[in-house]
């Protein structure tokens, strides 16, 4: 056994012999090539403006080269003005393998690529010892370096300047004006004709729980979230706020919002008593139904927590945007036995408020729940412009991935012309 | 009156949402001071109306201490807190150590308000072994699913159960990336045209409610 596992290991070492022979072979051709490859200066050097940027960079571009390889380097030169008397005494500020940085590495999309893919390309950025004032001109240029060669292409010249417009992000911008032509046309035809409303639990729950409530003698409490009304989050709670403000007047029960935010505890009393006054009871109407806490998470919760236990409400509405402080409330509040509807846009929470409490509005529906509620055109047919927009994403996520699919199969660039348009979203 | 109440904020709002709107797509300088400014703005109006939050606290817990309401002593703590704080603050120039040594006002919030947050924070973890406990309990086909997943997420996720199991690390790892991902994106992309559509409503002043309800 030993003989043949000595016999084993002898003929793999064989084996591995051969393949480094081999590759010994290919390495030493491969170098030879390179080393006749003469190293000529890098071709087509062009520097400009990187464009669709906020100022104080500048991009070069050169054609790839025969000895393009890990062993050639390529340097990107700099110099401040116009004039240069000796390149080689130019400022060295990067320097990489010559098989890298290319057009196609780089994340421009195809109406602002400024050359073939095939192209070499370099940006140059303020920072990392390299500082570009706009409005001043640069001399660059590039080098290609093997061993102790070192041969230069004739400087250029560009200006680094501020843009007023990122053409990159023109598809983001096209696609938003196309969302919202959806919308304005789903409102239309929303005042035209009566659209379905699909049934959201939740929702449906808040006259069964403002209504126990009633009959118990106790408040109700609603929250708006850890986050300020420039959050859209806030606005969707406040705008239900009204509603559910509305039918507490009706059935005239108390109402406590107690607020993280002094100005959207300001906004929600106007939403509040506006609400009172529409419902026909504006005497009804607390000024200290919405009241100010503290802006400190864990305080807040704390005091809401002590609210729950002092006054047991018999409805908890968490609407808005929540982080740790999420589960705090509504296990809390679940131990009281009051029924809980919460609604969030944080994803990270939302197994949470699963959990706790009776009713979830997940993600978009805490932003339905005002077309719910109301049932006007205007928000019914928003409603309707983002199941539209919806199926739009569907589309092009599974046209994106049948095209990324065949792109990678046949080798081919086209599909990249669709595949662009919905990339970098953000 | 009333074109200062509506006309007036709701022309501010189309002006600055649709200024705001378009700064995104603007890289140059002139547009990010633009946006910096307004950031600052946003700071000062938040720190003026502090006052409005105050003065509301204040008066809440003051009716409550006049009327003598259920538990009108925590108002009192209230009280009692928060002038104690301020004026401690005011001695120590709002400053929490001086030369390196803690004044009072950061004994305060070394000693009291960080142990307290702490112990806030703390008992989340009594809470999610309970809320875990209630949820897991498998009533239903899809309570039973969560428990199976979330079992396997937990072996996956310590060395102990990942020694036990070897695949449980795998298996964690696909149920985090490939089933959580997806649904997590799905929402993500509801929350934005949501929000989007919102921000269209609030801009072109078709969403009104937030000034007060109404629809005049």
């Amino acid at each position: 056994m030993r003989r043949k596992g000595l016999g084993v290991r002898g003929k793999g070492s064989a084996v591995a012999q051969c393949f480094f022979l081999a590759a010994c072979i290919i390495g030493l051709s491969h170098s030879i090539v390179l080393a006749q490859t003469p190293l000529t200066p890098p071709q087509d050097v062009r520097a400009f403006d990187t464009p669709s940027d906020g100022g104080g960079s500048l991009t070069v571009l050169w054609s790839p080269a025969s000895y393009d390889s890990t062993v050639t380097k390529y340097q990107i030169l700099l110099s401040e003005g116009t004039t240069v008397s000796d390149p080689a005494a130019m400022k060295v500020v990067a320097e990489f393998p010559a098989n890298q940085r290319y057009v196609r590495e780089s994340k421009w999309p195809w109406w602002t690529r400024p050359a073939t893919r095939d192209q070499h390309q370099f940006t140059l950025r303020n920072g990392r010892g390299i500082e570009l004032k706009d409005g001043t001109v640069y001399s660059i240029t590039v080098a290609a370096v093997l061993n102790d060669d070192r041969v230069i292409a004739t400087p250029v010249q560009a200006t680094p300047q501020p843009n007023w417009l990122n053409w990159n992000q023109m598809n983001n911008l096209l696609l938003a004006l196309l969302f919202g032509g959806i919308v304005f046309y789903a409102i239309g035809t929303a005042r035209k004709r009566e659209i379905f409303l699909r049934r959201i639990p939740g929702l449906d729950a808040v006259d069964e729980a403002i209504g126990r409530a009633t009959e118990l003698g106790k408040p109700i409490l609603y929250l708006t979230g850890a986050h300020d009304m420039s959050d859209p989050s806030t606005i969707a709670a406040a705008v239900i706020l009204g509603r559910v403000a509305k039918r507490t007047a009706a059935y005239e029960t108390d109402l406590l919002v107690p607020h993280r935010d002094p100005i959207t505890m300001a906004v929600c009393q106007e939403i509040t008593k506006q609400a009172y006054l529409e419902a026909g009871k504006p005497d009804l109407y607390k000024e200290d139904s919405n009241f100010f806490i503290t802006s400190d998470q864990f305080s807040y919760t704390a005091a809401v927590d002590g609210i729950m236990l002092r006054k047991k409400p018999a409805a908890n509405f968490f609407m808005g945007s929540y982080f740790a402080e999420a589960l705090l409330l509504t296990e809390t509040g679940a131990s009281t036995g009051a029924i809980q509807i919460a609604g969030t846009d944080s994803d990270h929470q939302l197994p949470f408020f699963v959990t706790t409490c009776d009713y979830t509005l997940i993600g978009e529906e805490l932003y339905a729940a005002s077309a719910y509620l109301s049932r006007e055109p205007v928000q019914v047919g928003t409603l309707r412009g983002q199941d539209i927009g919806k199926a739009l994403i569907l589309g092009v996520l599974g046209i994106g991935t049948i095209l990324a699919t065949l792109g990678i199969m046949l080798d081919a660039e086209w599909p990249q012309l669709f595949l662009d348009v919905f990339k970098d979203m953000k | 009156m009333i074109f200062l109440r509506r006309q007036v904020p709701l022309l501010i709002t189309l002006i600055t949402g649709i200024v705001f709107a378009a700064q995104y797509y603007v890289p140059h300088p002139a547009s990010e001071q633009m946006l910096t400014s307004v950031t600052k703005w946003l700071q000062i109006i938040g720190g003026f109306a502090l006052v409005l939050g105050v003065s509301s606290l204040f008066h809440v817990h003051a009716v409550k201490i006049r009327r003598k309401e259920a538990g009108w002593g925590y108002s009192f703590v209230l009280y009692v807190s928060m002038l104690g704080t301020i004026a401690v603050g005011l001695w120590s120039n709002g400053k929490e150590a001086v030369d390196g040594t803690m004044t009072a006002f950061g004994w305060i919030y070394n000693f009291m308000m960080v142990p307290l947050q702490g112990t806030m924070f703390a008992i989340l973890a009594f809470f999610i072994a309970s809320a875990a406990y209630r949820s897991f309990r498998a009533r239903s086909r899809e309570a039973a699913v969560l428990l199976i997943a979330a079992v396997i997420v937990m072996m996956g996720r310590v060395p102990l159960g990942e020694y036990l199991i070897p695949l449980s690390g795998d298996l964690s790892q696909w149920i985090l990336n490939v089933l959580n991902a997806s649904v997590r994106r799905a929402i993500l992309i509801g929350v934005s045209l949501g929000t989007i559509a919102l921000s269209i409503k609030i801009i072109f002043g078709m969403e009104r409610s937030y000034l007060g309800g109404g629809k005049e």
